[in-house]
């Protein structure tokens, strides 16, 4: 029960930082909303895990971490760098 | 006895932490700046997440589980503040103006607001000759590698 009213609480939260991701002025507020959506998910698969009594999830929300924060900072490098087509039209000159 | 004391301490880790982050949520849609929102970001990202999946560990007892929830638990505690830290700092990197730079100016009266952007335009090319340093190094380096 308590689990089942934890989800749902995050579900609620996950729908909140989507309206955020749609409406957010700069690049880095979606990506911050981004970001705390991937979280939204780790925490829907671990406590849906533990609802159907299935705790082998938890595996795929620390692979699902991982790669939330690598693409994080992938797209930050990615805004802080220029795009990969400059600097390779640049090499090329 | 022990299996209703873990029950009770499991539920309310949990739903201290869901509370934590749906609060955390209501931050993204309430703050009007995007530095204010990293804030409220950060709320949901490391309590909320602790909370919850401390709570699921204490719920899965002494097993395999509970020790990948741990691990977990420190991987998210030590990637939050620095995923914040690259995200403001791209930010201001990119222009971003904090709001309370933007009131200050608008308080000091449209007559002196271009000496407020002025003198934060300034601040940052102050800050600017500490950060060439750092990259010219990397683009010599890059050109040698090229050469």
């Amino acid at each position: 029960m308590i689990l089942f009213a934890a989800l749902l609480a995050v579900l609620v939260a996950v729908v909140l930082m989507t309206f955020r991701t749609v409406a957010g002025p700069t690049t880095f507020d979606r990506l911050l909303a981004a970001n705390s959506i991937g979280n939204g998910a780790i925490l829907i698969v671990a406590l849906y895990g533990f609802l159907t009594e299935r705790p082998d999830f938890i595996d795929l929300t620390l692979t699902y971490a991982l790669l939330n924060y690598v693409g994080v900072f992938a797209v930050l490098k990615f805004f802080r760098a220029g795009s990969e087509d400059e600097e390779q039209a640049e090499e090329a000159r | 006895m022990t299996d209703i004391l873990a029950n009770i301490v499991s539920g309310v880790l949990i739903l201290a932490g869901a509370g934590f982050f749906l609060t955390g949520a209501i931050g993204f849609i309430r703050m009007p700046d995007l530095f204010t929102r990293l804030h409220a970001a950060s709320l949901s990202d490391t309590t909320g997440m602790a909370l919850i999946l401390s709570g699921l560990a204490v719920h899965a007892g002494f097993t395999v589980a509970a020790v990948k929830l741990v691990f977990l638990i420190l991987f998210l505690l030590f990637m939050g503040p620095a995923t914040t830290h690259a995200l403001a700092a791209a930010a201001l990197a990119a222009g971003v103006k904090p709001l309370g730079a933007m009131r200050h100016a608008a308080k000091k009266g449209p007559g002196k607001a271009a000496d407020t952007v002025k003198t934060v335009a300034t601040s940052e090319a102050k800050a600017a000759p500490k950060k060439v340093p750092k990259n010219t190094p990397k683009n010599t380096s890059k050109k040698g590698r090229r050469r």
